[in-house]
C-alpha cells in the first residue's frame, strides 16, 4: 500500500496503517518524537497536554493485554480520553457489521480508532470508510502488519546501536504467520541496516521471501554468525499441533536461542522479543533474563513510540488544547 | 527604541544587574537557573555562568505544552528537556529570550509544575515587547520595545547571538 492514505495533504501522518510506502525521515522523525516522549518517565506528573479534548478508541477485535495497554498508556499520558471497546460483548459480535460499529462510534465524536483485528487490512478498511477527521492506528491486523512494534523495536535498537546502517540483524522463528516480522523487515530496510537475515525452518518462511530484501537461513550456526541483534518471534504452540512443525523440543532444539547460540553473534549483540515469551520454545530463560536481553526496554519504549504515532497523526486533524 | 545586534552585550549587563537585585529581593535560595530552548537557553548559559550559579543549567522545551498544538503540530526536532527530577520546594529562575503574548512562559510554567511544586520562580527575559495576551509578565528584563504591526524580533545564536527584526504579512 502506498503511504498516500496514510498521509495528509501536507504530507504529514494522518493514519499509521503500514511501515510499507513510508519514507526513512518520516520513520525518524517518529524515534525523535518518541526519544522526547521517553523523557517523561522522568517527571512526577507523566502527562503531557496534548491530547487534552480528544477521544481514543481501542478497537481491540483479537485479544492483546500488553499492546492495549501500552496504548491506553500511550493516550493517557498524552491527556485524552480513552474508551476501550470490549468486542466480546460489543454489538459486532450480536451481528452488527463493522462499518455500522464505526459509524456509531464517529456519532459519539471519538477522534481515534487504535485497531487490531485478525483480518490483514481490516485498519486500512476502516480508515477508508471512517470520518475524515478520524485518525487510524494499526495495532496488528492479521499476518499483515503491526507498524508501532516495528518502531519500538527500531527505537530500542537506537539506543542501543545509534547507526543503522552498520547493522546486521536475525529475526528468527515464524516468520510466515508474522506481521511483527514483515513491519520490521520493512523498517530495517526502509532505516538502511545493512543485513537483514531471517532464521526459520522451511515450513515457517514464505516462497520468495527474498524478495523483501532479507537472506534467508535455516541453520542458526550459520545466521547467527557476526549479527548485531537478534529478534526472536513468539511461536504460536497451535503451529504444533500442525504439519508445520514436529515438536516444541525439536524446534527449540534447532531454533531456540540459548546462551550457546547467543555467543555465535557479535559479543555486543542485544536480544529482542515482541512478547509474549514463550520461556523453553523459542528462548531460554537465562537468555530472556540475561545482560543482553532488552525485552523489558521493548515494553517501555512502546509508550514512547506510541505516544509519538498519536500526537504526530492528531496534528494533522487539530490536536488538543 | 530600536534594537540591534551591537546592543546584545549591554543588554546582557543590564539582565545580570537586574537578576542580581532580584534574587536579593525576593531571597532566592540556591536558585536553578532554567532556560527555554532555544533563545532562553542561549541567554540563560550567559547569565548562568555570569551570576555563577551552583546548580548545572537546566533547560526546558516546550513543545508538548504549547496551546497552538493543533494550529502548528509539533517540530519534529524537539529537545528533551533536562531538569532534576523534582524541583519541589525550589527556587528557580526561568529565563527567555523575548517577552511575547506569555504562552510560551505559560506553557513553560505548566510543565515545570509537573515536575514539582517550586517554591518561588522568577522570571527573566532578555526583551520584552507589546502584545502580551494572558495575564504573565517578567519580573526582569534588559529592555522593552514596542514593535510595528507586521514585525516580530528573532534572536539567532548561539554565538554569535545576533537579533533580527523580520517583517511578515500581518494577513497571512
Amino acid at each position: 500500500m502506498s503511504a498516500n492514505l496514510q498521509l495528509n495533504d501536507e504530507g504529514k501522518l494522518k493514519h499509521f496503517l503500514t511501515i510499507d510506502g513510508f519514507s526513512r525521515e518520516m520513520l525518524n522523525e517518529i524515534l525523535d518524537t518518541a526519544t522526547s516522549f521517553a523523557g517523561m518517565s522522568e517527571h512526577q506528573v507523566k502527562k503531557v497536554p496534548l491530547l487534552r479534548g480528544k477521544t481514543i478508541v481501542n478497537l481491540f477485535f483479537e485479544n492483546s493485554t500488553r499492546t492495549r495497554t501500552t496504548f491506553e498508556l500511550a493516550a493517557t499520558r498524552l491527556s485524552a480520553d480513552v474508551l476501550n471497546i470490549n468486542i466480546a460483548t460489543s454489538a459486532t459480535s450480536k451481528g452488527e457489521s463493522l462499518l455500522d460499529t464505526i459509524r456509531n462510534l464517529e456519532a459519539m465524536h471519538v477522534d481515534m480508532f487504535v485497531v487490531r483485528h485478525g483480518i490483514s487490512g481490516a485498519a486500512q478498511f476502516i480508515a477508508e470508510n471512517c470520518a475524515p477527521h478520524i485518525s487510524v492506528i494499526n495495532a496488528g491486523d492479521g499476518q499483515h502488519a503491526h507498524p508501532t512494534q516495528a518502531m519500538l523495536d527500531m527505537f530500542t535498537i537506537r539506543q542501543h546501536k545509534q547507526d543503522f546502517s552498520r547493522l546486521k540483524v536475525a529475526i528468527i522463528g515464524d516468520i510466515l504467520h508474522s506481521r511483527v516480522a514483515r513491519s520490521q523487515i520493512q523498517a530495517l530496510n526502509t532505516l538502511g541496516a545493512e543485513e537483514v537475515r531471517v532464521i526459520a525452518p522451511k515450513t515457517l518462511l514464505p516462497a520468495h521471501i527474498e524478495k523483501l530484501g532479507v537472506t534467508p537461513f535455516h541453520d542458526m550456526k550459520a545466521g547467527l554468525a557476526d549479527i548485531d541483534v537478534i529478534i526472536m518471534l513468539r511461536l504460536q504452540k497451535e503451529r504444533m499441533n500442525s504439519s508445520l512443525l514436529p515438536s516444541e523440543s525439536e524446534y527449540f532444539k534447532c531454533f531456540g536461542l540459548t546462551e550457546d547460540k547467543v555467543r555465535l553473534a557479535k559479543p555486543d549483540a542485544i536480544v529482542m522479543h515482541p512478547g509474549p515469551i514463550n520461556r523453553g520454545v523459542e528462548i531460554e530463560s537465562s537468555v530472556a533474563d540475561g545482560a543482553q536481553s532488552v525485552i523489558l526496554e521493548q515494553v517501555s519504549n512502546g509508550i514512547a513510540v506510541r505516544m509519538a504515532v498519536m500526537s504526530m497523526a492528531m496534528q494533522s486533524t487539530g490536536g488538543g488544547a | 527604541m530600536t534594537l540591534t545586534t551591537q546592543d546584545i552585550p549591554s543588554l546582557l549587563d543590564t539582565l545580570e544587574s537586574k537578576l542580581r537585585q532580584q534574587i536579593a529581593s525576593r531571597n532566592l535560595h540556591n536558585p536553578l537557573m532554567i532556560g527555554i530552548h532555544s533563545g532562553g537557553a542561549w541567554i540563560a548559559e550567559h547569565m548562568h555562568k555570569r551570576l555563577n550559579i551552583e546548580e548545572p543549567l537546566g533547560l526546558i522545551d516546550i513543545s508538548f505544552y504549547r496551546d497552538d498544538f493543533s494550529q502548528i503540530g509539533m517540530h519534529p526536532k524537539i529537545k528533551p528537556s533536562q531538569l532534576p527530577a523534582h524541583l519541589e520546594g525550589r527556587d528557580i529562575i526561568l529565563i527567555d529570550d523575548v517577552f511575547y503574548t506569555g504562552r510560551t512562559v505559560r506553557a513553560a510554567l505548566n510543565e515545570i509544575f509537573d515536575y514539582g511544586r517550586p517554591n518561588q520562580v522568577l522570571l527573566a527575559v532578555l526583551i520584552e515587547r507589546d502584545g502580551r495576551q494572558i495575564p504573565l509578565r517578567p519580573d526582569c528584563c534588559a529592555c522593552n520595545i514596542q514593535m510595528q504591526p507586521g514585525q516580530r524580533i528573532k534572536l539567532t545564536g548561539p554565538e554569535p547571538l545576533s537579533i533580527h527584526i523580520q517583517s511578515f504579512d500581518h494577513a497571512a
